[in-house]
């Protein structure tokens, strides 16, 4: 039997904030899910991270936001990756956000928004369902 | 929340039927169904429980507790903007708060101006204050007399600057600096374990611990220099006793460095305090506050040779435990800071922050503040807690848990010790590796039904009730930055750049660096290019990511 190849994701947090658990949680729980985790941690800006998502070939870029950064990150990171012609890449945020935030980020780009408390198997199911194989 | 499926599988696995993980505490001890005489048979009344302010404190730090004097009721005091954050403090002040904390702002955490291109977007945020320079401080000093109310400063990485800038604004105001009041965090080890907003390598922040150490210690005798923190490492993923065996760690090592830069271990450890979570587990938090006390008095006395009583009293702060909050039925969080906050009271705390319970959802609202602040209150003044002083002493449960906690601290404290300390342990991923596995076992717990979440992962409802939600000011920024802007302009450029280059100097040699930094601040040097001159010099820190 051939070997799937694995899920990549890129984990990692943008702006000043460091508070990283929940990102580092979600990182070790995807790779017990059997998927491949690029962990890019904390204070990266939109440039970076997709460059790093490319450089990698992930299929999945998950971002973790606390401190209310998430409505001027994500339109600069979905621009960033239109610039760059990054169609093919899941794009997920997880964290506190208020729930009227939520369609906004979507509108913005973001493909599915977990809040804070979502259990890992509802990120793990809708990234299997979701990556292309 | 989307996959039915597994919530069904979690909600029929609950119940007790948790299997190996039932009747755990947080840091995974086995509870025994009962605890009698035998649990601690072994301990003696007097040498290990003590009388109430008296060695080895156990039983609390004062003789009379909170039937003198209740605790410090201290709530958060930040909003955006330095006069803005000043109101609030005068309105917590008039609600009957008796003691503030202040939170920076992302960008000043990170030793950033408002006006620096990486700020962009993130000044006022996290519902901190921006503090860029002196300007803001006379701001968010103003009429609040810096001798009576202790305002503790939510500051690490950048507390010389902040401290300096205090300092400079109490000495326009004519407030002797003897007499000033206060906190400064400035706990920098834990930043490197569990927060994360550290710039410099461990070394050079240390230094500058000192220095204010010594500055304090020196010129503000009621002061506390730093506030060592076990909080932001139970956040992270810290169990309790993990959390309370770090802590202490650090607090031993900063009483170490002390004494290497010449002072004696009496002059500055009275001065010391720290801050700790309450977290869920009642009977835990208690024992972990009772711990706290007896390591630290056992220590102070017989390794370090402290004479002077309180070098050998923990005092604390105490917050509840804004991770165990959830942001689905957000109100149920309302009765879980109440009870961590009553298990803060009955471990004899002697300030605390009580959440607001609507923290996992957004910056809380004036309503959700108040109520926070109502619930200590009403602890205090209907429960009938206080009415006698340390409760729960002799209880054979809450005796052999806080024995217990303080036998495993030990093992850590070994552990430590064996990787050449707290410096060299985080240096070698100790602290990552620890808090990172814990924080996972946790989640674990919880996905696998093992942990109860009331609201979460039991009783779950797809409907939630609407909390109102602060609303941010979009403006404050640009008010800011264009604020910055015009103080920038106005004021003695090559003075600026002399005393950037006295700060220069200064942190390449050995001197203390208050001096220059006080200078510094009175002459408009603002945070990011004091910090930003002091990278040049010690570098910048970069950790590998452990998960």
């Amino acid at each position: 039997m051939a070997t799937k190849k694995k899920i990549k994701v890129l984990v990692t947090k943008v702006g000043l904030d460091g508070h990283d658990r929940g990102a580092k949680v979600v990182s070790s729980l995807l790779k017990e899910a059997g998927m491949e985790v690029i962990y890019l941690g904390m204070f990266q800006r939109p440039e970076g991270i997709v460059k790093a998502a490319i450089d990698e070939d992930v299929d999945v870029i998950g971002l973790s936001y606390l401190s209310g950064e998430h409505l001027i990150f994500t339109p600069k990171i979905v621009e960033e990756m239109k610039k760059n012609s990054v169609d093919d890449v899941l794009l997920l945020a997880g964290g506190t956000f208020p729930a009227e935030d939520i369609p906004t980020m979507e509108e913005m780009g973001i493909d599915k928004v977990f809040r804070a408390g979502s259990l890992t198997a509802s990120i793990v199911d809708y990234i299997k369902t979701n990556v292309e194989e | 929340m989307n996959n039915q499926k597994d919530r069904e599988t979690i909600e029929s696995g609950h119940r007790r039927s948790n299997g190996e993980d039932s009747f755990k505490n947080l840091s995974g001890f086995k509870i025994k169904a009962l605890y009698g005489p035998e649990d601690i048979s072994h301990l003696n009344p007097e040498t290990d429980l003590g009388l109430p302010g008296e060695y080895p404190f156990t039983r609390g730090i004062h003789k009379t507790m909170y039937r003198e004097r209740p605790w410090t009721i201290r709530q958060l005091g930040s909003l955006d903007s330095p006069s803005r954050a000043n109101e609030r403090i005068r309105q917590l002040l008039k609600m009957g708060a008796t003691g503030i904390s202040l939170c920076l702002d992302m960008p000043t955490i990170m030793g950033k101006d408002s006006d620096d291109p990486l700020a962009e977007g993130e000044v006022g945020s996290c519902g901190g204050v921006a503090i860029d320079s002196i300007e803001d401080m006379r701001n968010l000093m103003e009429g609040i007399s810096l001798d009576e109310i202790s305002i503790n400063f939510v500051s690490n990485s950048q507390s010389a600057v902040l401290l300096a800038m205090f300092v400079a604004v109490a000495e326009e105001r004519g407030v002797p600096l003897e007499k000033l009041t206060g906190t400064m965090q400035n706990d920098i080890l834990k930043e490197y374990q569990a927060q994360k907003s550290y710039y410099f390598p461990p070394r050079p922040s240390m230094r500058l611990t000192m220095d204010t150490l010594s500055f304090c210690n020196k010129f503000l005798p009621r002061f506390n220099p730093i506030s060592i923190s076990g909080y932001h490492l139970a956040s992270a993923g810290a169990t309790p006793v993990q959390e309370l065996a770090f802590t202490l760690a650090n607090g031993f090592t900063y009483v170490e460095e002390g004494i290497r830069a010449g002072l004696s271990v009496d002059s500055f450890a009275p001065r010391l305090s720290f801050f700790f979570k309450a977290h869920n587990d009642f009977f835990e938090n208690i024992a972990k506050f009772r711990a706290a006390r007896r390591i630290w008095a056992k220590t102070m006395r017989e390794r370090f040779g402290a004479k002077d009583r309180r070098s050998c009293i923990l005092r604390m702060h105490a917050q509840t435990s804004g991770s165990s909050l959830t942001a689905h039925q957000a109100e149920n969080n309302i009765i879980r800071v109440t009870t961590q906050a009553l298990s803060a009271v009955l471990g004899g705390t002697q300030s605390l922050h009580t959440n607001a319970f609507d923290e996992a959802v957004s910056i809380p609202t004036a309503r959700s503040e108040k109520l926070a602040l109502r619930t200590q209150q009403i602890i205090a003044g209907e429960s009938g807690v206080i009415n006698t002083i340390d409760p729960l002493a002799g209880s054979y449960y809450v005796e052999a848990l806080t024995d217990q906690m303080e036998t495993e601290c030990y093992k850590y404290f070994n552990e430590i010790e064996n990787l050449g300390g707290v410096i060299s342990a985080i240096e070698k991923g100790y602290y990552a590796r620890i808090i990172a596995d814990s924080a996972f076992r946790y989640q674990e717990k919880i996905e696998k039904g093992k942990r109860t979440v009331v609201g979460l992962n039991e009783f779950f409802e797809e409907e939630e009730i609407d909390i109102q939600l602060r609303e941010a000011d979009p403006g404050f920024e640009d008010e800011k930055v264009s604020g910055l802007t015009d103080f920038k302009k106005n004021r003695d450029h090559a003075l600026v750049k002399a005393c950037l280059n006295d700060i220069r100097d200064v942190s390449q040699g050995s001197d203390n660096i208050m001096p220059a930094l006080i200078k510094a601040v009175k002459s408009c040097v603002t945070l990011g290019e004091i910090i930003g001159v002091m990278k040049e010099v010690f570098g910048e820190y970069r950790e590998d990511y452990i998960y």
